[in-house]
């Protein structure tokens, strides 16, 4: 563990720039290491005390052709003094390591940006593969920018030339060299890099000095060179008091599981597939088995969850956690958790869809398959996280739905959230809400058990194998009220869709009213739900800024709606809802509230940048 | 209070549910037989648990008075992966049919095989689809005529027991629904072996697939196209056991005892062989080129999923303490914001 002791400033020779905030991305192959470059960049800058986030960007071929535009893999990083919700519109520098990585992300810098290229990579057979037919170096296209030309392949081979290294492994070190001028450029210090280094290639020690050499020679060379004339520095950001940790989507969301286990005394279960972008959660689990975790990497989907509906009989806090394309082969299983009546969460990290679609773009497009994938009267209680941190809080609060009412809940989270980061103020467990569960009591009295009798939330009793004299039999097919026995009765089947339902919906009682950021009457509201949160909430203070009466409400409970929404709504005379995804929340809101919503829809595999909404809020409110 | 056992009898495992099987269906015999063998197991019933999918065998939770899950098609193995892995102090019964064990679930069951948990599967195979009413299923013999397939079953049959044996099942048995003096004894070994038991029963749908199994079952022929597995024995079978399997090269061949051949030539059973050549060997005697086998063709003792899980966490917990969280969330890079 390490503090903020490691600050480390300019030598003073150079001019250094203050800046509020700044937006950087990294962008090379998907074999030059910029995932890394991003994530080690994210955490010192974490550690500097700016406040972070993130977007790692990368294509799903595992090795893309080398040097093609379909291997090109970004990590972007927004960082500031302030309190920032998204990772940044657009670019203030970019880092491009080859043609094809400046040509698919070029657009993105702002004019005037920083752009720093490997020059070394722009050789003819470079420059071929990303389509370029002059040199973009040479024939004045970057007259809008600050450009940069550093021969980076060279100046690593020279960091590490005495070590002996094949050329190979020599270029490999590359993205270190690339961070250390970056790290210069912002003043960052190179000592949790290095620490990682030694953690990660600690049994190799020429690797650890050659990274540690590039790292160290990318820096030198931005201090040195005259060709920067300048540095810059984003200060700490005034965050809550604490101890902060960066951390990303996935993580969170596995680390809230656990302490949901914990908090309700219920040994933690993981059935699960492997899947973009959900596996993480799977590596994250299975690494904690020393907490009594179970993982289970099932043989498909379908036994990912019901291997978790026989762990939740057996009395587990079980879990599956998967995508779309997942989630819709679960859709069978998904029907007998609910008829079952057993606690258990399914999570989709949502993904491009339809079908294979994006798998590792980001999209909002599986409410209705959350909401309505199933066959019959199956209604179930959708819950969403809206940012990397906020996971740990979702993760416990489905869980205690899901107990207080024995019914499955599903858990939406985002490719965006669960890859993104940002400063987490780090949980102290000792504080967190427990989580009470009962289970009956055994008898022997030879009185018959009634597995569905409800009490008054009509969540039924979660009796464990195991209890003498509770034995009983549960199935797929509909049963008899009370007993739990197999019933055709048509009165019975109606009765039994209904008390589903209502059991659903009395989750609206028990969960807190609605929130509103801003004013509870006005013009417009902006309604969202999940990884949106952070570009519609900026985009609204800035609209705020700007004048207009303008308020957010950011839904974190889709199925039931709390309570209040609907009053909420009719409040505004306009309700915009913005959504990655052709209109789903905006359906659901229309069919339940008959509202006149206004609707704002991106479906290109990308987050939302704060300008989109801010622009359509201007649009009808001017 | 006595801490022992109370005497539990098979009507002690019979729910209050009524029995809805057609007249004369097979699984009335296997039902009985599990009622009669669970109070011999030594296991109270609230220790048990039967999971099932979807088909006439299927019901069969319903009808004992034990934990159960009357689940969907095709998925009780891995319902029963997720339970014991969760619960292994729980003895887990598996009953699923051809459909539902071998076309719909064929790929839970193989992992759950492969996965050896000490769960029990028994596979009731009555070459139907008998809850759908009547069509060919996944071991129908070629040239079925059913309602799917009213010119003939053109897809090659499974034969479940090789299966079980190609997942590297380490207990693979066959009995038969009408032969109680057998069905219970193997439910029994089933039940008692440590790892997943797969039993194969070949029952008889008197509906949809009357007399599929009479060759085996018929008094008069039974003696001559079964033949009992006895570890240790030499295969031998017929009324008179004048009969007897011998192997030529790599195949078994039928031979008659006496002219010079005798109990020495004949092929021995062994149970426990550490290889399943010899268990895939006897899977594949079918009627009517060979006696097809009943009993135990497989038993061996392998690591078990459900065990080995307990044993890393064990291990996890000795090498690196009981996980505490405060430690985890604070672990790594840190800073403090005053």
């Amino acid at each position: 563990m390490s503090t903020s002791t490691d600050h480390e400033v300019n030598d003073g020779v150079k001019e250094v720039i203050e800046l509020e905030e700044a937006t950087i991305r990294f962008a090379g192959d998907s074999g030059d290491g910029m995932q890394l470059a991003g994530t080690q960049f994210s955490n010192t800058s974490a550690l500097a005390g700016n406040d972070v986030a993130t977007f790692p960007d990368f294509p799903a071929e595992i090795r893309a052709p080398r040097g093609t535009l379909a291997g090109v893999s970004g990590f972007q990083i927004h960082f500031a003094s302030t309190d920032i919700f998204t990772p940044g519109d657009s670019l203030d520098a970019l880092v491009a390591m080859n043609p094809a990585a400046l040509k698919t992300n070029l657009a993105d810098l702002e004019p005037g940006g920083i752009l720093i290229i490997n020059t070394d990579a722009f050789n003819k057979k470079g420059l071929a593969q990303a389509g370029y037919e002059v040199s973009p170096v040479e024939d004045g296209s970057f007259s809008d920018f600050n450009v940069f030309e550093v021969p980076m392949t060279k100046l690593t081979r020279n960091a590490v030339e005495d070590l002996g290294l094949s050329q190979k492994v020599a270029d490999r070190c590359r993205n270190f060299l690339a961070m250390g001028l970056v790290y210069w450029l912002y003043g960052r210090s190179l000592a949790p890099t290095l620490r990682y280094i030694e953690a990660k290639f600690g049994g190799r020690p020429e690797i650890v000095e050659a990274n540690s050499r590039a790292l160290k020679a990318g820096r030198n060379y931005g201090e040195t060179t005259d060709a920067f004339v300048s540095s810059y520095h984003v200060d700490r950001a005034k965050l809550a008091p604490g101890e902060y940790r960066n951390i990303t989507g996935n993580e969170a969301l596995a680390w809230g599981l656990m302490a949901a286990s914990k908090l309700s005394g219920k040994e933690l279960f993981l059935g699960s597939y492997p899947i973009t972008p959900a596996s993480d959660i799977l590596h994250e689990l299975s690494k904690y088995k020393h907490f009594g975790i179970k993982t289970f990497q099932a043989e498909d989907e379908i036994a990912a969850l019901t291997s978790a509906i026989g762990a939740a009989f057996g009395g587990s806090m079980a879990i599956t956690a998967s995508s779309g394309p997942g989630i819709a082969l679960k859709g069978e299983a998904l029907g007998l958790g609910m008829m079952l009546e057993l606690p258990m969460l399914i999570i989709n990290i949502q993904r491009g869809g339809p079908s294979t679609g994006l798998p590792t773009k980001t999209e909002q497009s599986d409410l209705f398959q959350a909401m309505y994938g199933r066959n019959g009267e199956s209604p179930l209680p959708i819950i969403a996280a809206r940012s990397p941190g906020d996971c740990f809080d979702v993760a416990q609060e489905a869980w205690r739905i899901s107990t207080r009412f024995m019914v499955p809940v599903l858990l939406l989270s985002d490719g965006y959230i669960a890859s993104g980061s940002e400063p987490w103020n780090i949980a102290d467990f000792d504080t967190l809400a427990k989580i009470p569960i009962e289970h009956p009591a055994g008898r022997d009295n030879g009185e018959p058990f009634l597995p569905y009798e409800r009490n008054r939330r009509l969540a039924r009793p979660w009796a464990l194998p195991g209890t003498p004299g509770l034995m009983h039999r549960v199935g797929g097919l509909e049963k008899e009220d009370g007993t739990g026995n197999v019933s055709y009765d048509p009165d019975n089947h109606a009765k039994m869709c209904a008390i589903r339902a209502r059991k659903v919906e009395l989750i609206a009682d028990d969960v807190p009213p609605q929130e509103v950021m801003g004013e509870e009457t006005g013009e417009l509201l902006v309604l969202s739900w999940g990884g949106t949160y952070g570009a519609c909430l900026s985009a609204v203070r800035a609209a705020q800024a700007e004048g207009f009466a303008v308020s957010h409400v950011h839904l974190r409970y889709l199925n039931p709606f709390p309570k209040n929404l609907g009053a909420l709504l009719q409040n505004f005379k306009h309700v915009l809802v913005p959504e990655l995804n052709l209109g789903q929340l905006d359906t659901m809101i229309r069919a339940k509230y008959l509202v006149d919503t206004l609707r704002l829809s991106k479906v290109q595999g990308k987050p939302f940048v704060i300008a989109e909404i801010l622009h359509k809020i201007r649009e009808i409110l001017s | 209070m006595s801490t022992e056992l109370p005497v539990l009898t098979p009507a002690d495992f019979a729910s209050d549910q009524d029995i809805r099987w057609c007249p004369g269906c097979g699984d009335y015999a296997i039902l009985a037989q599990m009622k009669k063998i669970m109070p011999t197991l030594g296991i109270p019933r609230e220790k048990v648990c039967f999971i099932s999918g979807i088909g006439c065998s299927s019901r069969f939770p319903y009808y004992m008075n034990t934990y159960g899950i009357h689940s969907i098609h095709g998925r009780a193995p891995a319902i029963a992966t997720g339970l014991k892995a969760a619960r292994p102090d729980m003895t887990v019964f598996v009953i699923t049919g051809d459909g539902d064990g071998l076309s719909i679930g064929g790929n839970h069951l193989m992992h759950a095989i492969r996965r050896n948990l000490d769960i029990n599967i028994i596979l009731f195979n009555n070459r139907i689809y008998g809850l759908t009413k009547g069509q060919y299923s996944p071991t129908s013999p070629l040239g079925k005529v059913t309602k799917s397939t009213p010119m003939g079953a053109i897809d090659n049959p499974l034969h479940p027991l090789s299966i079980a044996i190609g997942c590297e099942a380490t207990f693979v048995a066959r009995t038969i629904d009408v032969h109680i003096k057998h069905l219970g004894p193997v439910l029994k070994r089933a039940a008692e072996h440590r790892g997943t038991a797969f039993v194969e029963v070949y029952q008889n749908c008197n509906v949809f697939n009357d007399g599929a199994f009479s060759y085996a079952t018929d008094r008069d022929t039974k003696a001559d196209t079964l033949i009992e597995l006895e570890h240790g024995k030499p295969l031998l079978f017929g009324k008179e056991r004048n009969k007897g399997i011998r192997l030529n090269g790599l195949d078994p061949e039928v031979v008659e005892m006496g002219k010079g051949i005798n109990e020495d030539d004949l092929l021995f059973h062994d149970e426990k062989a550490n290889e399943p050549s010899l268990a895939y060997l006897l899977s594949r005697m079918r009627y009517p080129e060979f006696p097809e086998p009943i009993g135990v063709l497989r038993a061996v003792d392998r690591p078990k999923y459900d065990h080995e899980l307990s044993r890393q966490i064990e291990i996890a917990r000795q090498e690196k303490g009981e996980g505490d969280l405060n430690e985890l969330f604070n672990s790594g890079e840190t800073w403090t914001v005053q």
